[in-house]
């Protein structure tokens, strides 16, 4: 059942601790299940973190005037948004980057970390702390700066050196921006509000300024790194972020034959959702998307690519979900990849389904990473479900298969 | 007996809009606000806020008439879209309280942990326990303090909002820089019209006017430093215009299919007509020289809603006050409308209301609408000193009486943010 309005996935960006590109990723997850770089415990504890491994920036921003405008995580998202449209034969497409579409998923605020901690040593000695404060602001912060910190500006730097240049929306708000990301230009190429999109985004785990974000909530596992279901067996548990930028070229299927691009695979549906997050909502959401999406289940139950990030109380109730539906028969193997990959925030749910177009398109699965009982040698799917729960908020859920 | 559905020239649904509501620092509310804007008052002043040593800039169009004390910006930003979007749920009288039937597409600006948080958490920490961030981080570990903590995330203020009015699904927070209201409108009339939701609701809201938020600006010479006369320094389209007022402020519509809202009686108040939108790749704050992002922007703007040039009879402009922004938005006017434009009045409600960044494009909208309601158009106040390079009808200094249908409302931001929008009068 193809329809020419169908959602293909015909470019993949990738790159995260595990590697640069498709194969680096498909390497560690199918094929060794294991981290080819050791996590980073030493520079951020108390908390572990997964750094991105060395990229070459000037093969995909070439121009260094451009690197130097950018904070780390606009680099990330540029270079890897590069990489997507070279994956899909566009780069250097004049025309079509002129009218493709871009949803970027954003945190953002990268912060000078040494200025603040002068400011605050001075504010401490400071006869008048109010205009010292005021004074250093003035005086101490890069002016471009800002534009660095600015959310909107990664999708701004993507259309400056990639010339993407049709609609630019940025989308804030952890995961669930990654999740809303996906799902409206996934939706608007559906109803025909655009063919050619290029949706994704970029977290830089190994900045300070972010884990204290995160360190307020409790989010954070400490200590050495453990699969993301065992730390959800721990009192609170707790995630470990990673870098990782994830970008996708999303193209109706009449847009992708009309140009003989073939693709990883389908996205057929994709649904986002918030709870309050009381006990039993997140499963609640998950379990309504799940039967919403059932309908359109094959013979085979569809392999489960989890989001889940170590947190205990999400954590133990999605396991719980999985569980319960492991045992009704209605789905085939569970693999949470953030075990490997940790946490990249907004980009989380964009790389959820770029490593289910992955294994689609390679007629494959991932590993098991996980001792726990839950993921267990599986058979290849036919369909996979990709999941996203924020840490704080927001259930999404994607069903990926073939295009064909 | 079946009703013929309403769809525009290209067979989509129509976008009504049943209620809008604002905060500027004109005041609370629709009539508060217009009653002040179309007597061609000015809500900028001097900020008290905080102290202002050191800097360049010392005005803001801040909302201290109704919160004066400094809160955090998303808490403040919080409190004005849920102001502005009562107004707009309770003119619509759909749904019911905290039951809205639809969805939530909201403009927000982004968020950090602030400088008095940060001051907190610094004070009495460890020397020795590593640089001023590890000092933080061992302090906020044992605080447990959820209410700051999700106060700095990025999607918090959209699904409080989203909570609060009872929307339905996942709520949308837009980034889009000083285009974000603009391109949160656009957000819910896609999802309309593609028939996704019967209802959205739209919110820019923006409270961040703040010590680091001020000195940013300035960095980029983005500032009027007319400090002396605070009333006068945002100037649109003077030739010794300045720099843009940063200001506070909300804007909220409730959208509904058309025909959803006739059929539940609803009053319309107006139609969101066509919507565009064009990524500029020059550079990160200036636009392309010749003008080509923003001319295609404002083109597919009336393509997308199946008008010509000789349709639109006002435009509210993005009007800045920034020597860039106007000249390069006038020069763009004119390469689509051509000599026609000289008769086109064109305003710029940031000459009294400053500019409100995140909220500007759902705050201007709101104020188109009121102008096509109302036939009076809202002045450009402060036009002394006519820029000769700029030679429009910005219906200087006093508001025009004149019946108006078709509005163009425009919203540029930093990273080549372009985005039109076409408000008109409800169908005949």
């Amino acid at each position: 059942m193809s329809a020419p309005n169908d959602v293909l996935v015909t470019g993949i960006g990738l790159v995260s601790s595990l590697g640069e590109g498709l194969d680096a990723h498909w390497q560690a997850m199918a094929e060794t299940g294991a981290r080819p770089h050791p996590a980073e415990t030493d520079k951020f504890k108390p908390f572990p973190v997964f750094p991105m491994v060395p990229l070459e920036l000037e093969k995909q921003i070439p121009r260094r005037a451009d690197i130097r405008q950018m904070e780390t995580w606009q680099r990330l998202g540029t270079y890897t948004a590069g990489l997507a449209l070279d994956d899909a034969g566009l780069t250097g497409d004049a025309e079509r980057l002129a009218r493709m579409d871009m949803v970027v998923a954003a945190g953002g605020g990268e912060r000078d970390l040494d200025v603040d901690g002068q400011i605050l040593a001075g504010l401490e000695t400071a006869a008048e702390p109010a205009s010292f404060l005021n004074e250093h602001l003035a005086n101490d912060l890069r002016p471009t700066l800002f534009l660095a910190q600015l959310s909107n500006l990664l999708a701004g730097n993507i259309s400056i050196v990639h010339k993407v240049t049709g609609s630019s929306r940025t989308f804030m708000g952890e995961e669930i921006a990654g999740i809303s990301a996906v799902e409206v230009a996934a939706r608007r190429i559906s109803a025909g509000q655009g063919d050619l999109f290029l949706v994704g985004a970029a977290y830089n785990a190994e900045r300070k300024d972010m884990l204290l974000s995160l360190a307020m909530g409790r989010t954070l596992w400490q200590g050495e790194p453990a699969s993301v279901w065992e730390r959800g067996t721990t009192a609170e548990g707790g995630m470990i972020t990673g870098s990782a930028g994830a970008f996708l070229v999303l193209e109706s299927r009449a847009h992708a034959e009309a140009r003989g691009k073939s693709a990883y695979a389908k996205l057929s549906a994709v649904l986002s959702g918030r709870s309050r997050r009381g006990p039993g909502d997140a499963s609640a959401v998950a379990r309504k998307q799940f039967d919403q999406l059932s309908a359109r289940f094959g013979a085979k139950a569809p392999g489960v690519l989890s989001g889940a990030n170590g947190i205990a109380a999400a954590t133990a109730e999605e396991r719980g979900l999985w569980e319960q539906l492991a045992t009704e028969g209605k789905i085939g193997g569970v693999r949470a990849t953030q075990t490997l990959i940790g946490n990249p925030i907004e980009a989380a749910f964009p790389v959820q389904v770029a490593l289910a177009a992955l294994a689609i398109a390679r007629h494959g699965f991932y590993l098991p990473t996980d001792g726990s009982g839950i993921e267990q040698p599986a058979e290849t799917p036919a369909q996979i479900l990709a999941t996203s729960w924020g840490f704080w908020r927001g259930e999404g859920m994607a069903l990926v298969e073939a295009a064909d | 007996m079946a009703m013929a559905k309403t769809r525009d020239h290209l067979g989509r649904p129509v976008v009504a809009v049943t209620g809008m509501g604002v905060v500027s620092s004109l005041g609370q509310g629709i009539d508060d606000n217009w009653a002040a804007l179309t007597a061609g008052k000015s809500g900028i002043h001097r900020i008290t806020r905080f102290p202002t040593l050191h800097m360049r800039t010392t005005i803001a169009g801040t909302v201290d008439f109704l919160f004066p004390d400094e809160v955090r910006s998303p808490v403040l930003s919080e409190r004005l879209a849920h102001l502005a979007a009562a107004e707009a749920v309770e003119q619509s009288g759909i749904g019911a309280p905290g039951d809205f039937p639809g969805m939530l597409f909201m403009a927000v600006p982004p968020v950090e942990i602030e400088w008095p948080a940060r001051r907190d958490f610094f004070a009495g920490t460890d020397p020795e326990a590593g640089d001023a961030y590890d000092r933080m981080i061992q302090r906020v570990l044992s605080l447990n303090d959820p209410d700051t903590y999700e106060f700095a995330l990025y999607g918090c203020v959209a699904d409080r909002t989203a909570d609060h009015f009872g929307t339905r699904g996942a709520p949308i927070s837009l980034s889009t820089a000083c285009a974000s209201g603009a391109s949160a409108i656009q957000l819910g009339v896609e999802a309309i019209r593609r028939g996704d939701t019967e209802a959205a609701l739209v919110v820019g809201t923006d409270g961040s006017v703040r010590i680091e938020g001020l000195v940013r600006f300035s960095l980029l010479s983005a500032l009027s430093t007319s400090n002396d006369d605070p009333e006068r320094a945002s100037r649109p389209f003077s030739k010794d215009r300045d720099g843009f007022v940063m200001a506070e402020g909300a804007g909220a519509l409730v959208l509904e299919d058309y025909d959803a809202a006739r059929a539940r009686g609803a009053k319309i108040l107006g139609v969101v007509r066509g919507i565009a939108e064009k990524a500029d790749d020059f550079h990160r704050t200036r636009s392309k020289p010749d003008g080509s992002p923003v001319i295609a922007a404002i083109q597919q703007a009336l393509d997308d809603g199946g008008v010509s040039t000789a349709d639109v009879d006002y435009i509210n402009a993005h009007g800045t006050g920034t020597p860039e922004n106007d000249k390069m938005e006038a020069m763009s006017l004119e390469a689509v409308f051509g000599d026609a434009l000289k008769g086109i009045p064109i305003s710029s409600n940031k000459s009294m209301i400053g500019h409100t960044l995140t909220a500007a494009g759902a705050i201007e909208a709101v104020f188109s609408l009121k102008t096509i309601a109302e036939g009076l158009i809202p002045p450009t106040i402060n036009y002394q000193n006519p820029d000769p390079a700029i030679p429009l009808d910005v219906v200087p200094n006093v508001a025009r009486s004149q019946p108006v249908s078709m509005v163009l409302s425009n919203s540029f931001g930093f990273g080549g943010q372009n985005a039109c929008l076409l408000i008109a009068a409800e169908p005949a």
